[in-house]
């Protein structure tokens, strides 16, 4: 029988019971090849349900960096009876597939090494109540699975150490648990498996962690002060994240109260309509949601874009259309995004590509959105919202001040002749606002989303409101200054073909590109960061021939973005989509883009893809 | 509105209050709604209301939906910053402008389309929360910007100005006001000024979720025979349960009323409500009493005016949530981000 052979790269998948507490195993499984040092990317493939559905946890492990999913199983730790056929089939020929031998089984493939482990006979010998012995199973298996990949056992008892701390009986039986399946392991299935985890020190200096807790830190570090949200999968965690640091870092240690509000509201519309009003008094303030919440909260949007009251809407997409596919991860609201509400209306929008950038570009929307005094989103998808991703430390520049904008304070007022709250004074199309209480006198003026002249006043004369419109369209063609700017991954150009991708695909991203200089096909590649587009992203399409556009969704919602904002020949862009609900894989691009330019000039592809 | 220098020409005799300004620096643009509307009386008792206070009008904030009645708030307080938001959100753009700074004064005006129809949830959910805000409805059981379709405050039985019969059992917003916890609940009537401004005045001052429903008869589409928001159908029906004083705080009770039908109600500051029971059973202390007593006048075709209940013991919405007395908008860079040495802690927490 062939056995996969290999050292810190594989991928490594449990097949479990939705609701038996396997998440928080597999979880340590994942954090303890991270603790050896070996990059790592988990996924929980979890089922809309709370208990009884399948539920899968991915781990790919690749020292060489790799951290997008990859298809096809190295290792299957089958938990599920339920999912076992589909399981099983998933398995690359020479891996592995434990488990609970506690009922003997035998599966149809004589290709892959089945590894047997009573699980629940071992557990029901071993802990007296049955809620224990269902739990442990997990530990039982990760301890096994230590002693077959040649971990160090110590990692995992040291992280049980930590998950329990503060809860120290239950220390002690959680490692008993482990200890069982490694000695097990040991004891019976010396030398049954060749995939090895090997200490290295490639995850120093880097963190494990998902783009909504980092996204939920990053508005505290944002000097946001009001979270108002409404729970929705995957944008929940966010809010919840947002709330956890401000319990650790915002609650006054003399007066015990809080520098932060957090609010559950009735439904998207009102979680929207306060960090709206809270935004127009000047406290920082976001929501965060999905897309059916974007189709509640646009016409909300759409009066913060007119009224220009600054606002922070963290978007993380799952599967639609309509309630979709909640649990997967999909990039399909760039639309709905750039250019939510009725009327004329254009959005800013950040695309981070990794938890780190959901910590930086949250904090940065904040400043982003009060000078320009616009709505922005913050796109991040169920992929890097609620995966823990191998990602580099968060920093922080403590000589960093928040910008503010153009808030007027009451020593200006009162040195000002005039004013006018839409007034475009500095000839960029931000004017200056007030905000309540400030002078008893001056700058009160009328918020609202009906057409209104310079001075806030409500009118009916076409020419002024165009005249407004054209004032802020001014504003948004500015925008792209204080933005990030896209990314290359070459330092010159050196191929006459690009692609431009975006958002949680930068994990497939480096591989595919490798794959492809290793077949003979080096392309250019730029990710997008964010809306409006810069010039040095119509550059990157101008200076190449044709260009590949790599997007999770099915409808080209970036291209169809990128040609009308600039007036693009549509035929420049061959598509590569992916809608499927799992995270892209590189060797899905590489493989795509590999047949489109080996098999046919790429006029005559663009042309069938038309 | 944006402020654009122009003479305000007062006679210099004119009365003036404790901060030294007349009721003309109350005052704001001049009406667009309907003449004889009952709106704009209810705009005269807002300034009415805010002048004798002494209130400071940069201290207020004013915050609508859409309808006639949002239009309002354009015509008094021009000092005040306003906020004409969307239709039936008014309440979670004032609950967000609340978290943000619990210091101002917030008066939100809706209608009965915007405040029963769209914007029942975000109304209710308001109340629930003791949103600290005085809450009026502008109430004429019509949707007049739309030339006069019923609302949902309208009465069943009531007749259209075309003479369409409206089938359904209205929405009363102070019983479900008062059912959802709000802490100060009363209706009036537009055309009764000497019982709606010490109402507004107790309103503004007690610190809570504070309803007025106010029936203000819609002379364009709601004012004819067959209607139960007109003026005169008001005026024949209208049965007060309670007259009030607002007596300001160190200053002497001195009311008229009769000793034993006499109730005095302290609010948050120490100011006192002086109420006079005007039946005998009344108490608008007793949550349960309240809503039998709307109940039953709804029964006998009677309108239920006054001050309806009150419990001067909520704790209003940034109370429950604990937020710091300094208001949220008033934080520095420091006070908010908590800077490179947490965040090495945090990183240390995910490696």
């Amino acid at each position: 029988m062939k056995k996969l052979s290999s050292t810190n790269e594989f991928v490594i998948k449990f097949a479990n019971v939705n609701g038996s507490g396997s998440a928080s195993a597999n979880q340590m499984f994942a954090k303890g090849i991270f603790r050896s040092g070996v990059p790592v990317s988990p996924k929980n493939i979890f089922p809309s349900n709370i208990q009884g559905l399948p539920t899968w946890f991915e781990i790919r492990a690749s020292e060489r960096g790799y951290l997008g999913r990859k298809a096809g199983i190295d290792f299957m730790v089958a938990m599920n009876p339920q999912s076992y056929a589909q399981d099983v089939a998933e398995i690359n020929p020479g891996g592995y597939l434990l488990y609970d031998s506690s009922w003997k089984r035998e599966f149809n493939r004589d290709d892959i090494n089945v590894i047997e482990v009573p699980l629940t006979s071992l557990c029901v010998n071993e802990f007296q109540n049955p809620k224990t012995r269902l739990l442990f199973k997990n530990l039982v298996y990760v301890g096994a699975l230590s002693y077959l990949m040649s971990m160090n056992k110590d990692i995992f008892i040291e992280l049980i150490e930590e998950q329990f701390k503060g809860k120290e009986k239950l220390i002690s039986p959680n490692v008993q648990a482990l200890e069982m399946g490694f000695n097990y392991a040991k004891t019976n299935l010396a030398g049954s498996c060749d995939i090895k985890v090997i200490q290295k020190n490639l995850t120093d200096g880097m963190i494990l962690t998902n783009g909504n807790n980092a996204g939920g830190l990053g508005c505290v570090y944002g000097g946001a002060t009001v979270c108002a949200w409404y729970p929705i999968t995957p944008s929940t965690s966010l809010a919840e994240s947002y709330k956890k640091y401000c319990d650790q870092f915002r609650i006054d240690k003399e007066t015990g109260k809080n520098k932060f509000a957090y609010v559950q509201a009735e439904d998207e519309l009102a979680s929207i309509g306060m960090a709206i009003g809270a935004n127009w008094n000047g406290a920082r303030a976001f929501t965060a949601t999905s897309g059916p919440g974007i189709s509640l909260m646009t016409e909300f949007v759409g009066l913060a874009y007119f009224a220009e009251i600054p606002i922070v809407i963290f978007n993380i997409q799952r599967g639609g259309p309509s309630t979709g596919m909640p649990t997967r991860t999909q990039q399909s609201d760039i639309l709905s995004c750039a250019y939510a509400s009725h009327g004329d209306t254009k959005h800013v929008m950040l695309i981070p590509s990794d938890p780190k950038e959901c910590f930086e570009f949250a904090a940065e929307s904040f400043d982003i959105s009060d000078r320009l005094q616009t709505p922005v989103f913050v796109l991040s998808d169920l992929d890097i919202g609620m995966n823990d991703w191998t990602c580099p430390e968060f920093e922080w520049d403590d000589a960093k001040e928040f910008d503010r904008g153009k808030v007027l304070s009451k020593d200006d007022l009162e040195n000002m002749e005039s004013w006018g709250r839409y007034l475009d004074v500095d000839g960029d199309g931000i004017p200056f606002r007030t905000l309540p209480g400030t002078h008893p006198e001056k700058g009160a003026y009328f918020a609202r989303g009906s057409s209104h002249d310079e001075y806030a006043r409500y009118v009916e004369d076409g020419e002024v409101n165009a005249r407004n419109l054209k004032r802020i369209l001014k504003k948004f063609k500015g925008a792209h200054k204080f933005l990030p700017k896209p990314v290359f991954k070459q330092d010159t150009n050196a191929s006459s073909i690009g692609l431009i991708y975006f958002g949680s695909t930068e994990a497939a991203m480096q591989e595919s590109l490798d794959q492809l200089s290793i077949s003979g096909f080096p392309i250019d590649a730029m990710r997008i960061r964010s809306f409006p587009f810069s010039a040095e992203v119509w550059e990157f399409i101008h200076q190449h021939e044709s260009v590949f556009l790599v997007e999770q969704n099915r409808d080209a919602q970036m291209r169809t973005l990128i040609i009308s904002e600039g007036n693009i020949n549509p035929e420049k862009f061959i598509s590569i989509l992916c809608f499927d609900g799992s995270p892209i894989t590189a060797n899905f691009i590489s493989e795509s883009i590999i047949e489109i330019l080996s098999d046919k000039n790429i006029s005559q592809a663009s042309e069938e893809i038309k | 509105m944006t402020y654009i220098v122009k003479p305000v020409n007062h006679h210099p005799n004119l009365e003036k209050n404790k901060l030294g300004l007349t009721r003309r620096d109350y005052e704001g643009t001049i009406s667009t709604l309907c003449a004889g509307c009952g709106h704009d009386s209810i705009s005269a008792a807002v300034i009415e209301a805010c002048y004798d206070l002494s209130l400071s009008s940069d201290q207020i904030a004013k915050l609508s939906g859409i309808g006639c009645s949002s239009k309002s708030p354009s015509y008094f307080l021009n000092q005040a910053h306003g906020f004409n938001s969307v239709h039936g959100r008014m309440p979670s753009v004032a609950t967000g402008a609340n978290l943000g700074n619990q210091d101002l004064l917030y008066l939100g005006v809706s209608g009965d389309g915007d405040t029963a129809g769209i914007g029942i949830g975000q109304f209710m959910h308001a109340a629930r929360r003791q949103l600290n805000i005085t809450y009026i409805v502008e109430n004429n059981g019509t949707y007049g910007l739309t030339k006069g379709q019923f609302s949902a405050t309208n009465d069943q039985g009531s007749k259209s100005k075309y003479g369409e019969e409206n089938l359904l059992a209205p929405i009363d917003l102070p019983t479900m006001a008062i059912q959802l916890g709000a802490g100060f609940v009363g209706r009036s009537f537009s055309g009764d000024k000497d019982q709606l401004i010490p109402l507004l005045k107790a309103a503004m001052k007690f610190k809570g979720f504070s309803l007025i429903d106010i029936i203000s008869p819609c002379v364009t589409f709601n004012n004819h025979a067959g209607s139960t928001k007109s003026y005169d159908h008001i005026r024949e029906h209208n049965e007060s349960v309670s007259s009030l004083d607002f007596v300001p705080i160190g200053q002497e009770i001195k009311t008229s009323y009769e000793e034993g039908s006499r109730v005095d109600v302290p609010l948050h500051d120490g100011a006192i409500l002086s109420l006079e029971k005007l039946s005998k059973k009344y108490n608008p202390l007793d949550k349960s009493l309240a809503v039998q007593s709307l109940n039953e006048a709804e029964k006998n075709g009677k309108v239920l005016t006054g001050l309806l209940y009150i419990n001067p013991e909520v704790k209003d919405h940034t109370e429950i949530l604990n937020i710091s007395d300094t208001p949220l908008n008033q934080f520095s860079d420091k006070d908010l981000c908590p800077g490179s040495d947490k965040l090495a802690k945090v990183n240390a927490s995910l490696n």
